[in-house]
């Protein structure tokens, strides 16, 4: 695969690992925090921190946009979704996430009209295709997939498509870096900054963390030799006391954004004045919602949605591990009463929850090192 | 000897879920929870793909699979065939020869009858392919919408093959792990013919019968065959995880080791899919001693339909029952049983 | 967030320019390409697919840059060593990349 296998190469994935073995030394430990839930989950799959040196440490970020729904938004969603006329269409990422009346697949085993959709011009299809149902997108993401789900709404408008609405929840990036930052028990030396987000948003935008805040970021592409030569980047800046914004995904990364995409967000959305994220509170201008001009498409006006708040249960600490405080294995419920079959919070259905990561690519490697020879 | 006291019920889920039929975690939590305790006795041993029974000293394997498919047909075949290879490679992996099927049919009223025609037609070539006969069945009808279109049953009987062993218990350290050519090509056309994701390729399942393969690899290396498994729902992954889970030891796969076709790695990396997760109708995995496992590797490469065979992995000690992937470079991760079906993901 | 496949345009609808066919090692999806408007691709060039839209063209000299920049690591290296056996200063870690 073009573009993907250059960036997989054996070879130079060792010999960046050398650089990075090199560049680290044994005297001091590196705090380097990856944003992007992708990151996170590309640290898993290609076995990273197996070719990393000890004394680099990866935290992973809030970057994930179903981990960080609360449960309340699932259930509003859902409760749109009992309607009879009601085709209930979200990425596949969103079947498993548990509401307080279970997932969207356990609905759709009950009977309601659940569709797993690939791209929001696919749910809007599925409005064509069935004139007399209502089909409701229920959107996730940052600002990477905001703009298509934009698009999609200013395509509806334009063809005067009526049976088709969304149910908002896309949030922002910046605010929530900047509520990892303000947390008071989070030490970070830099950041692994979102490749894909910066597509739309540029690198401008994380100019304060630099300037500000004294640390690192470089921005970074998902292949391994991308997040390595990003882990060289922050060293070498980190060895010299430098703090800037560094473009490591330039084959894809405008610095400047992309104009097109942001024209279409502003077209179609505005800052919420806040919204709730799970395990990090309340965080204003954090979140988008459909504006007046496209007020007719939007699912929490067209429906009736009750907006009940659903605190996480007590024992659950989705947050710390969302704010990388504590590590996946560090819940108490982790890997007993949580675990992929039996979620309790989206941290471990998520694919690229930092809970699910850690349980399904990584925790049994730990048993390796105490030999345990019996059946597991 | 049967114990006249039934095992407890452990399956705790208050209704069936799509989970419980994916091959995965859910699946195998309800057979071993629910189905094996009620039906099987109190202590059954690993479950395989077929059941081995003595019939006055007549050593017969028998097996049986559902066919719930959608569509009903798609490129490179339809459910007639699957209805055959599937219950055919079954017996095979288990170590024996299918003799004769016997086949029910589910179907749905309002069902246009070219349909049926075509699909036992279908199974009926399938059935000459294999070199297998279909000896008798059953039909029911039932209402319109209670069974998409139609669900087929096959029922096999076959005789054990001289000279192979199937036990998970046998499979010692050092075993390795052979694979009779790419995975994932039946799951990825059958995720492109439903539609729903608007992806097109020029990709077609995989079903055959893999008894040829399989009688070539015991023809020269049978003494050395520890365990085979065909890797249907849940993929090479989940087949893998269960081998681990009933031996106790490491399944240590190299990535790129492991066939796949260009297309395949295509539709599983926009999609994020994992190719070992996906299901496979014409394919097998065998374990082989170390001592076999040259000889084994060549006989499939040789065989027809063999040639992309290969050798995937080892077993070893650590981590124990657990399936690890390896890259070139170091690095390594888990493949872990899905709950359920893989779904497709944007993040 | 945010699983992006690159892919090649193969062709652009004649009925909608915003409309592409994408392939990415011989899968076929129709895109959409209105995120792409200000800088139009042309069938042929490399596009960042996400959730059937186009994020972004995809350089191919930055991504040659890219791994001639990760090649040089190791040789570099080499070379430092050398420089540094024969006692002379230390080269900027800083002008590397």
């Amino acid at each position: 695969m073009r573009f993907v296998d250059e960036f997989r190469e054996p070879e130079l994935i060792s010999r960046t690992a050398e650089e990075i073995l090199r560049l680290a030394g044994r005297d001091r430990h590196y705090r380097l925090m990856e944003v992007c839930g992708g990151h996170t989950h590309a640290i898993y799959r290609f076995g990273l921190k197996d070719i990393l040196p000890d004394n680099i440490e990866l935290i992973h970020g809030p970057g994930c946009p179903v981990c960080v729904l609360p449960m309340g938004r699932i259930d509003d969603g859902l409760s749109i979704a009992q309607r009879p006329d009601v085709i209930f269409a979200a990425f596949g990422d969103m079947m498993r996430v548990p509401g307080t009346q279970g997932s969207p697949l356990e609905h759709k085993a009950r009977g309601m009209d659940v569709r797993i959709v690939y791209s929001p011009s696919d749910a809007l299809k599925l409005a064509r295709l069935n004139p007399d149902k209502q089909v409701m997108f229920f959107a996730i993401g940052f600002e990477t997939t905001a703009p298509s789900t934009a698009l999609t709404l200013m395509r509806a408008k334009a063809e005067g498509i009526d049976n088709f609405s969304v149910f908002c929840n896309h949030v922002t990036i910046i605010p929530a870096i900047r509520a990892i930052l303000d947390s008071p028990d989070m030490r970070l030396d830099a950041f692994i900054g979102p490749g894909h987000v910066s597509t739309v948003i540029g690198c401008r935008p994380y100019e304060w963390i630099a300037k500000d805040q004294d640390k690192p970021i470089v921005v970074s592409g998902f292949e391994p030799l991308d997040m390595l030569q990003s882990i060289v980047m922050l060293l070498r800046q980190l060895k010299v006391g430098e703090a800037k914004v560094e473009n490591q995904y330039k084959r894809v990364v405008p610095w400047e954004g992309n104009r097109a995409a942001l024209r279409a967000m502003a077209e179609v959305f505005q800052l919420r004045p806040y919204f709730e994220w799970r395990g990090l509170g309340f965080i204003s201008q954090s979140a988008l919602r459909l504006n007046e001009k496209y007020a007719a498409w939007d699912a929490e006006q067209r429906f009736e949605v009750p907006g009940i708040r659903v605190t996480d249960p007590k024992a659950a600490q989705c947050g710390e591990v969302l704010k990388g405080v504590l590590k996946p294995h560090q819940c108490k419920l982790f890997g007993r009463e949580c675990t992929p079959e039996h979620p309790i919070g989206a941290l471990m259905v998520s694919s690229e929850g930092s809970c699910a990561a850690y349980h399904n690519y990584e925790h049994r490697k730990a048993a390796m090192a105490t030999s345990l020879t019996s059946i597991a | 000897m049967l114990d006249a006291r039934p095992a407890s019920v452990r399956f705790r889920d208050p209704q069936i879920e799509m989970a419980h039929g994916a091959g995965g975690k859910a699946s195998r939590k309800l057979v071993e929870g629910l189905f094996a305790p009620l039906l099987f006795g109190s202590t059954p041993g690993p479950l395989g793909d077929a059941a081995h029974v003595d019939i006055n000293g007549a050593k017969v394997a028998i097996t049986t699979d559902s066919f719930v498919v959608k569509p009903l047909t798609f490129p490179g075949g339809s459910i007639g065939e699957l209805a055959v290879n599937g219950t055919v490679n079954d017996l095979a992996v288990s170590g024996a020869r299918a003799e004769a099927l016997v086949v029910t049919y589910v179907l749905e009223a309002g069902l246009p009858t070219p349909v049926l025609e075509a699909e036992v037609c279908a199974m009926a070539k399938a059935a000459r392919d294999a070199g297998v006969r279909i000896a008798g069945g059953d039909t029911k009808v039932v209402e319109h919408g209670k069974a998409d279109l139609m669900y087929v049953t096959t029922t096999g009987i076959g005789r054990l093959i001289h000279g192979v062993t199937i036990d998970p218990r046998s499979v010692r350290v050092g075993d390795k792990i052979l694979l009779s050519g790419p995975i994932g090509d039946h799951g990825i056309t059958i995720l492109l013919a439903r539609g729903e994701l608007d992806l097109e390729a020029d990709l077609r399942s995989d079903t055959r019968s893999v008894l040829p393969l399989v009688e070539a690899l015991v023809h020269t290396a049978g003494p050395g065959i520890r365990w085979m498994r065909d890797p249907t729902r849940g993929g090479a992954a989940t087949s893998l995880n269960e081998l681990a889970r009933d031996c106790g030891l490491g399944m240590v796969l190299f990535e790129d080791q492991v066939p796949v076709r260009d297309m395949v790695r295509g539709a599983c990396e926009l999609l994020g899919l994992d190719p070992l997760h996906i299901a496979n109708e014409g394919q097998f995995l065998a374990v082989v001693s170390p001592d076999y496992a040259d000889a084994a590797i060549n006989a499939l490469s040789l065989a027809p339909g063999g040639s992309e065979a290969q050798v995937i992995g080892e077993v070893r000690e650590q981590p124990a029952g657990t399936v690890l992937v390896t890259t070139r470079y170091g690095g390594s991760r888990i493949v872990d049983m899905l709950v359920g079906d893989p779904l497709p993901r944007i993040c | 967030m945010c699983l992006a496949i690159p892919g090649k345009i193969v062709e652009i609808s004649s009925d909608n320019t915003e409309s592409a066919l994408v392939d990415v090692v011989g899968v076929r999806r129709r895109i959409d390409l209105g995120l792409l408007q200000d800088d139009k691709p042309a069938p042929g060039d490399w596009v960042l697919i996400h959730v059937g839209f186009a994020m972004s063209k995809i350089s191919e000299l930055d991504a040659l840059d890219q791994m001639n920049t990760l090649r040089a690591l190791g040789e570099i290296d080499g070379a430092m060593q050398e420089v540094q056996g024969y006692g002379l200063e230390e080269p900027n870690d800083a002008e590397v990349h």
